[in-house]
């Protein structure tokens, strides 16, 4: 409340005001970025910090892959691949000619080792999943890494590109908290704690170099500040920017460009399946038809996000459109929960973690299941609280959270997650899913997979979260979507 | 006087110790494991238990609160539990900004009091007075991260004098840093100054109530040469008391204003910490705060005893 009200003061303040031309940029070749939270540290492999690939990924670190603007995976340090005909066996062909930033040269060895680390039994990589199908890593020669699988993984070149699998040297890798060490276009050259990381064009990068000469990634986690420092000139873009209330003030300014793009980001009311009275299918159905999902859209988020039905991103090629499964109808909502027995309604919780979306969407939607008889009694918890209640404790009715992994679907054939779905149809089809390389054929599969999910109403689906930035009309290259959160900084340049 | 601060010096220590053993309680009964935020929702058990392994935080709370003080006994404050750097190397780098930050808005708010004060109390009633009066009043209604943002919009986003906020790092120069320093000071300054200068003003017409101001007016002086010679040295006593609170406020207080122009100060590190379950660097910090309140309790307790020698049989 305190931050949305200061906000609006600004704005006043602002406008009543004449807004000068902001800071003259003339073929500038250094640009500073904000970003909401600063990581704890520049490890990718050690932390889930999102903050950390929004510095590091594609800038610093590279992999064998790697995620391109539209969520395709590409190539990286892995020139080309084959894979066997069983699928077990995947052949790395890797670029030649590449050093680490100390001047070290990279090889297949050092893959190896970044792969074995984050796999290995004492691990702290906070997708360790992601390596579960990986049985042994060969180097036969130093421009070659063979992966074995003990069961074939379609998943596996889509996994090797996130930022938990980038390679690292075994000489600097306990280092890369916080001096990191890659193969990337830039090299990290300092950090201002509490404040800023700047990152310098590596000159003996081994593919088509940086434009920038310098990037600065500034910390700043008040929304009201954000604000400030985008209207002085002193942050050139905000890739995602904290406060959406004030994107329209941006739009109308000629001075900034707004960007809207898509996120892996599914925003769902997490339903406890195992908690009376959510252990009946027909009260989750109630609850879905009970919200307005365009209302929570347009008070909670002013506008920005698409409505899903499933848990599964729109822009995918896979998805299918569930949205009318779940409409808004109060009165069949009604009519459900008097077939559950539960005419009067009933009581529950609903626990919010920190982020805008939860707490404003929280209220939007307590008032839309009251409407129905259902008492959703609020309290809003901070993230740490949130994993030890409702994450790890399962101690929770409802929930609203985001999930930005890139194509989870996969947690709902965990029965311990903590909304503890337990369909041993859906956990069969995953497994299937996870064996099955033909690409035909996993589209077909994930599209089931939505069908599942979505007729059992194992969660409220709301909306794919948007990825709404901010930037200075001259800036050219920024990710408009964002199939993994990272601030790719390789294309990016100044127009003018 | 010896026995008086050795007195002292055993109550310091108590209230040191007592504080450290409130702080570790309060801090460790909060709900969240540090390693499960670090590793978010995707992390499988083993992973955490793993990295909590790593931290040292499966040792016993008991021995944990040994480790720590017997660690700040001898300087070391520990390590990060997020950022995996020694404590006190953050503290330091947080320091070089909070200090001097508070320094410059207590000299600030220092020369906007006393001539303040001073022209107050001898306009007592006057339209100089009623107006100083009420400009300090609006001062401390005033919320100071709301003048923050209207310093912010004036002198950084429509005049562009200063940034809207940051800090460049005093190796930009002591120019660069000061300017960078320059709104927030003034925007922590401003209560400050209306508190202080209200003290001021009833400290000093107090004063001038006195015989002695009588005596020296008696004696010939004017009402001038009275109140620089004899009535302002005796109205700074609960003046400097105030300065001294102030100090300590400014260097823990400014959590607010150090969002507001995002500054990488003592305040921001504690918010940071407490969001992250960065436990070890929270108790640190606050054991560091207490420790300086109570250090400048003790030297104005000590400066009283020297200046009066009443004081030191009481206490």
């Amino acid at each position: 409340m305190f931050q949305r009200f200061s906000v609006i003061l600004l704005g006043l303040a602002i406008t009543a005001g004449v807004i000068q031309a902001g800071a003259v940029h003339a073929a500038q070749s250094d640009i500073t970025i904000g970003m909401q939270l600063e990581p704890p540290n520049l490890d990718p492999t050690a932390g889930a910090a999102a903050a950390i690939d929004e510095v590091v990924y594609a800038n610093v670190f590279e992999g064998l892959t790697r995620f391109a603007s539209d969520g395709s995976v590409k190539p990286a340090l892995a020139k080309s691949w084959e894979i066997s005909e069983d699928g077990l066996v995947y052949t790395f062909s890797l670029q030649s000619g590449v050093t680490f930033h100390d001047g070290s040269t990279f090889n297949a060895e050092d893959v190896k080792f970044s792969l074995d680390r984050s796999r290995a039994e004492t691990s702290t990589n906070a997708q360790k999943q992601l390596f579960d199908s990986i049985d042994s890593i060969e180097v036969p020669d130093l421009e070659t890494v063979v992966i074995t699988l003990s069961a074939p993984n379609g998943a596996l070149l889509f996994n090797l590109a996130w930022g938990d699998a980038i390679v690292m040297s075994p000489d600097t890798f306990d280092k890369a908290k916080t001096a990191p060490i890659g193969t990337g276009p830039f090299r990290f050259s300092r950090w201002v704690q509490g404040d800023r990381i700047e990152l310098e064009k590596n000159p003996d990068y081994w593919g088509k170099p940086a434009k920038l000469e310098k990037v600065t990634f500034k910390f700043i986690s008040e929304p009201t500040a954000a604000f400030a420092a985008l209207m002085a000139g002193d942050v050139d873009a905000f890739p995602v920017y904290p406060a959406p209330e004030n994107l329209a003030q941006f739009e109308a300014d000629p001075r900034f460009s707004v960007v809207v793009g898509s996120t892996e980001g599914e925003t769902i009311l997490s339903t406890n399946n195992k908690q009376a009275p959510f252990d009946n299918r027909l009260v989750r159905q109630a609850v879905a038809h009970a919200i307005n999902r365009q209302e929570i859209i347009d008070g909670a988020m002013f506008g920005y996000g698409t409505p899903i039905g499933t848990h599964f991103a729109p822009h995918h090629p896979a998805y299918s459109d569930f949205t009318v499964n779940s409409n808004h109808d109060v009165d069949k909502a009604k009519e459900l929960l008097k077939q559950a027995g539960f005419e009067n309604g009933f009581k529950t919780t609903l626990k919010l973690p920190p982020p805008s979306y939860a707490r404003r969407g929280g209220e939007i939607i307590a008032a839309q299941l009251r409407q129905v008889g259902i008492e959703a009694e609020i309290s809003n918890l901070e993230w740490a609280q949130w994993l030890e209640q409702v994450f790890r404790g399962k101690d929770f009715g409802l929930t609203i959270v985001s999930h930005t992994e890139p194509m989870d679907i996969g947690i709902y054939a965990k029965p311990d997650y903590y909304f503890q779905y337990d369909n041993k149809d859906f956990q069969q089809l995953i497994s299937d899913l996870s064996l099955e390389t033909d690409d035909q054929k996993r589209t077909e599969m994930l599209k089931q997979a939505q069908e599942i999910i979505a007729a059992d109403y194992v969660n409220g689906y709301l909306f794919q979260l948007a990825k709404t930035g901010v930037a200075n009309a001259n800036i050219v290259g920024l990710w408009e979507n964002s199939p993994t959160q990272a601030n790719d900084m390789t294309e990016v340049y100044w127009s003018e | 006087m010896f026995h008086f601060i050795a007195r002292r010096l055993v109550s310091l220590a108590l209230t040191l110790l007592i504080a450290s053993v409130i702080i570790f309680l309060a801090i460790e009964v909060v709900p969240g494991d540090p390693a499960s935020v670090m590793l978010g929702v995707n992390a499988e058990p083993e992973t955490v238990a793993a990295l909590k392994q790593e931290l040292g935080l499966n040792v016993s709370k008991p021995t944990r609160y040994f480790n720590w003080v017997a660690g700040m006994l001898s300087g070391d404050f520990g390590i990060s539990y997020t950022y995996r750097t020694p404590v006190r190397d953050m503290i330091a780098d947080r320091m070089v900004i909070s200090f001097p930050l508070a320094l410059y808005a207590l000299l600030l708010s220092t020369l906007i009091a006393f001539p303040a004060g001073i022209i107050a109390a001898t306009r007592r009633g006057a339209v100089a007075d009623i107006s100083i009066m009420g400009t300090t009043q609006l001062g401390i209604a005033i919320p100071n991260f709301w003048f923050a943002m209207i310093l912010v919009s004036i002198f950084a986003i429509k005049l562009g004098w200063f940034s809207a906020g940051g800090f460049p790092g005093w190796e930009e120069g002591i120019f660069a840093g000061l300017k960078a320093l320059t709104l927030p000071a003034v925007a922590l300054a401003l209560p400050q100054a209306s508190i202080l200068a209200r003290v001021m003003r009833s400290s000093l017409l107090d004063t001038l109530g006195e015989d002695f101001i009588r005596t020296a007016r008696a004696k010939g002086l004017t009402a001038r040469q009275a109140l620089w010679r004899h009535a302002l040295r005796n109205a700074l006593i609960p003046v400097l008391t105030i300065i001294g609170l102030q100090f300590s406020f400014l260097l823990a207080g400014a959590i607010i204003v150090e969002n507001v122009f995002y500054l990488p100060g003592l305040g921001r590190l504690i918010f940071q910490g407490i969001t992250q379950r960065d436990l070890i660097v929270v108790e640190s910090v606050v054991m560091l705060l207490v420790f300086a309140v109570v250090m400048v309790t003790f030297l104005v307790d000590i400066a009283y005893a020297a200046v009066d020698p009443r004081l030191r049989r009481r206490m």
